[in-house]
């Protein structure tokens, strides 16, 4: 799971009267941050531990986060991998694991009937707690990583997005994918990821988020089963800054498709900044808002010239990615580039209109309820409030500050933070077999 | 904005299910009395379109969805891909609200909104705070009945559909192996057919075939209305009368029959592509809830995908992917709910250094040892427990239970088998589930599609390369 997804940019507040779920807070006695939010709907609960354990840790061994994250899960204490399935299945439990950049995540769902929940949570206990990292398991899933590398050279999507990530951030930590390279993947020892995870799984650096028909007792107590075993170890030191990109740069990688693939940013937006309300409302007019965004009408629905047409920010621990994007077949890429950079260029100039803001109000505000309507929506949202440490009314204040934004902060904001003379622009494709 | 297709065709083997047909209300009948069972109420209007509502209070929102029963697998020879055409036209506007009206108002409602093309239907919905369901309404049951279709958009749109189809097909290793496989696995069918349609028959649509395929099927008759949220049924089935109401019924022809005929013989093919992994896909023709003449077979294929593939301990993850490290990636996929005989899938990724000829020889021998060997009582007692959970975690979404409803009613299955779909699970015996294996997994019913990678530059073909060496990993 990432959390500098997408979706969790679509976050609003409406200013009706809605309960906001009061979300509770407290930290194990052994430093982990718990966030917890009572739903007694339903018989089930969802928990997520989050680590600061993505690949922008990964330092000289690129890959070690995510293949950490996926070989932990494949023996504990005396239990093999089969053994760990098993156990999840035969309760109806659904468990994994996943890294992105930031993030390393483990989560589990699952019925709260106490014979069932307790294996469960007692397994996934286990691995956080007494990961063995078998030889085996970790040659067969360095296998599949090298397979997933190979198999990102035939997704242009994934081809586009790799270079974008490296022109954009150079040296820094967020650079390389977190797969990693072939060569470095290869070179990863079981030596490096145990001593990946004794460095990062540790509870200061960890952050539980819970959801589901559980007392805060309970609660208590199934964040204490999960990570009470863990030594309290340190927080994850800071990241580095993300220096400003020094130059417009155009980067083509031919491919044979039918499609060429455009992306086009700079590294702008992290959690907790300042602009963020702005920059997110005004990127809501511009390309964040589906068809209705001023970039998918001049695109797509003007001119027909690709079936996708956005612009999102992904805001991270550090910089994340403003990124405007599209794919149009190789013949039309160039005209859809230039109508995406003037479209981009007009808004810069011009802001957009007292209309467009109050429309892109009502659209946030109004549809806030929305995204907060599941048990699994709103774990996500308690996850990246503990682990950005945004504050506890995240959720309650949004659609008020969403409704503060006055134009005049827009174009203040977006002349500051975007500037297209500072662009990467990666294209994939343009040789049709 | 994403225009799904085959939204239920994604592994949701162990998620849906379900039973016997039940015939529409006749059009023209009066309102019926209300018929509650669960919390799910039912209505059906003068007009015959039937209504579906869920009340789920866990948030004040709501979620409406409009199903019409037709998709690709309605169409015929030459105009394949027209009922995605027209679901992208539903968006470009009624003489009352032009091009970009529909979504601009459902987003100044906080809304969203989407719609999903389908084999079997074509469904548009909308999500909203609850006191602006009404809203969704007067727009869906307008452009029910009066869509411009105005020739300018239509050529514009065109385009945009062809952009989807390169994005999803053409560009997509996979998918492309996917759509031939298809081809080759059904001969009469319509489901020898891709969804977004084949690219000839896109380019010579006209907005006239367009018309008439509206005309033929946008009619509250052959529609169905799903509303799953905080609402109260009653206001629902009032405001759903006098937005829908007043729209008159059609005579609907429906599509004609097209049974598969027998398969005489496995058939093979191979897929050159730009791409850097091999794939496999093979399918045997099995049949579903609408055509089985036993109702227990479908449930029996259903827990069988389920030994092999449902969860991290079913067999082929455990002993394909980590015991013999045959496969990176391997599954086996069926849809009982599929409204013509469909195919019992089996798809996968060689792991480094097999080849695809290897792991379909693992997968014949999962698929022989299930003839001849009964699945354990531990495996079916993990199934039932993953069915009972399942059940309980699909209603943390609205959606997927306004989904559910759809789906199986789109194409005349009781929406009722959905909740009687753990009991019938938990029935199934190993005896019948080595009947089933026995009776449908036979090769001259088999179809195998290979994909062989080709250099991602277009440019040299592959040089010849010694036996089992071509689908290698370098």
């Amino acid at each position: 799971m990432r959390f500098a997804s997408v979706f969790l940019l679509l976050l609003g507040w409406s200013g009706l009267a809605l309960a906001v779920p009061q979300i509770q807070h407290w930290q194990t006695v052994n430093g982990a941050q718990v966030y917890f939010v009572p739903a007694h709907q339903l018989p089930m609960v969802d928990v997520r531990v989050v680590f600061d354990a993505g690949s922008a840790r990964d330092g000289r061994h690129q890959g070690v986060a995510e293949l950490t994250s996926d070989v932990m899960t494949e023996g504990a204490g005396k239990l093999d991998a089969d053994t760990i399935a098993a156990r999840f299945d035969a309760v109806g439990a659904n468990f994994g694991s996943d890294a992105g950049r930031d993030s390393a995540v483990l989560s589990l769902r699952s019925l709260t009937d106490p014979q069932l929940l307790r294996p469960a949570l007692h397994t996934m206990a286990l691995i956080l707690r007494d990961p063995t990292f078998p030889a085996r398991a970790l040659a067969r899933e360095r296998n599949r990583t090298l397979i997933a590398l190979q198999a990102e050279k035939q997704n242009p999507g994934a081809v586009a997005e790799k270079a974008f990530f490296k022109a954009l951030y150079g040296d820094h930590p967020y650079a390389h994918s977190p797969l990693g390279t072939p060569r470095s993947v290869r070179q990863l020892s079981r030596d490096d990821l145990r001593a990946f995870y004794r460095r990062y799984y540790v509870s200061r650096n960890a952050v539980v988020a819970i959801v589901g028909d559980l007392s805060r007792v309970q609660a208590e107590q199934m964040a204490q089963t999960l990570v009470g075993g863990l030594p309290a170890g340190r927080p994850a030191a800071a990241l580095p800054p993300v220096p400003a990109l020094p130059r417009a740069r155009d980067i083509h990688l031919p491919q044979a498709t039918a499609q060429t693939q455009v992306l086009m940013g700079e590294p702008v937006l992290r959690r907790g900044d300042p602009d963020y309300f702005a920059l997110y409302v005004g990127n809501h007019i511009l390309g964040g808002s589906g068809m209705v965004s001023r970039i998918a009408q001049e695109v797509r629905e003007k001119r027909g010239l690709a079936y996708s047409a956005y612009s999102f920010f992904i805001p991270m621990r550090r910089a994340g990615p403003y990124q405007l994007g599209l794919q149009s077949k190789n013949s039309s890429a160039d005209e859809a580039l230039q109508v995406l950079r003037a479209t981009l260029k007009r808004f810069l100039a011009d802001g957009p209109s007292a209309k467009e803001l109050k429309e892109a109000k009502e659209n946030i505000t109004g549809g806030f309820p929305l995204n907060i309507d599941s048990n699994s929506k709103l774990v996500g949202y308690l996850a990246m409030i503990g682990f950005y440490r945004l504050p506890l009314d995240y959720l309650g204040r949004f659609n008020s500050r969403v409704e503060a934004v006055t134009l005049a902060q827009i174009r203040d904001a977006f002349h500051r933070r975007v500037d297209p003379d500072r662009m990467v622009t990666v294209t994939v494709g343009g040789s049709a077999p | 904005m994403k225009r799904l297709t085959g939204i239920l065709a994604a592994g949701t083997a162990l998620l849906l299910s379900a039973c016997a047909g039940n015939p529409a209300a006749a059009p023209g009948a009066a309102m019926s009395p209300e018929v509650t069972s669960g919390a799910v109420h039912e209505r059906t209007l003068g007009n015959g379109l039937r209504i579906f509502v869920k009340e789920d209070h866990r948030a004040p929102v709501v979620v409406s969805q409009l199903w019409y029963k037709v998709g690709a697998s309605y169409e015929h020879d030459g105009i394949t891909g027209i009922s995605h055409v027209l679901e992208h036209m539903m968006f470009q506007g009624t003489p009352k609200y032009p091009a970009g009206r529909f979504s601009r108002i459902i987003a100044d409602q906080g809304g969203s909104e989407n719609a999903f093309t389908a084999y079997d239907y074509t469904a548009y919905f909308q999500q909203l705070e609850k006191s602006r369901l009404p809203v969704a309404f007067r727009l869906e049951a307008d452009r029910m009945h009066n869509l411009s279709l105005p020739p300018k958009n239509y050529a514009k749109e065109l385009k945009v559909v062809m952009e989807e189809r390169y994005m999803r097909t053409d560009d997509n290793p996979q998918a492309l192996t996917n759509e031939q496989f298809d081809a080759a696995a059904f001969q009469l069918s319509p489901y020898h057919n891709p969804i977004i349609g084949w690219k000839n028959d896109i380019e010579h649509l006209t907005v006239h075939d367009v018309r008439n395929w509206y005309q033929s099927w946008y009619a509250p008759n052959n529609a169905i209305l799903v509303v799953v949220g905080d609402v109260d049924p009653n206001r629902v089935f009032a405001e759903a009368e006098r937005y829908f109401g007043p729209i008159k019924p059609s005579a609907v022809t429906p599509p004609k029959p097209r049974v598969e005929p027998v398969q005489l013989g496995e058939r093979s093919i191979v897929v050159k592509a730009p791409a850097q992994v091999p794939y496999l896909i093979m399918g045997y023709k099995v049949p579903v809830l609408k055509t089985a003449r036993e109702q227990w077979k479908p449930y029996a294929l259903d827990v069988l995908a389920a030994v092999l593939d449902g969860g991290d301990s079913a067999r082929f993850p455990s002993e394909l992917v980590r015991g013999r490290q045959i496969a990176t990636d391997v599954s086996a996929s069926y849809d009982m709910t599929s409204r013509l005989a469909d195919l019992f899938t089996f798809s996968g990724t060689p792991a480094k250094g097999r080849t695809v000829q290897q792991l379909e020889q693992a997968i014949r021998v999962q698929i022989d040892r299930l003839k001849r060997k009964p699945v354990s009582a531990a495996e079916l007692a993990r199934i039932k427990a993953q069915v009972t959970a399942a059940k309980i975690y699909q209603q943390d979404s609205m959606f997927y239970q306004a989904m559910q409803i759809g789906a199986l009613e789109a194409v005349g299955l009781d929406w009722h088998i959905a909740d009687t779909y753990p009991q019938r699970i938990a029935a199934v015996t190993p005896a019948q589930v080595m009947a089933v294996a026995k009776e449908y997994f036979v090769d001259d019913h088999l179809t195998v599609a290979v994909l062989k990678p080709q250099p991602l530059d277009g440019k040299a073909p592959h040089m010849a390369m010694p036996e089992g060496g071509a689908n290698a990993i370098r």
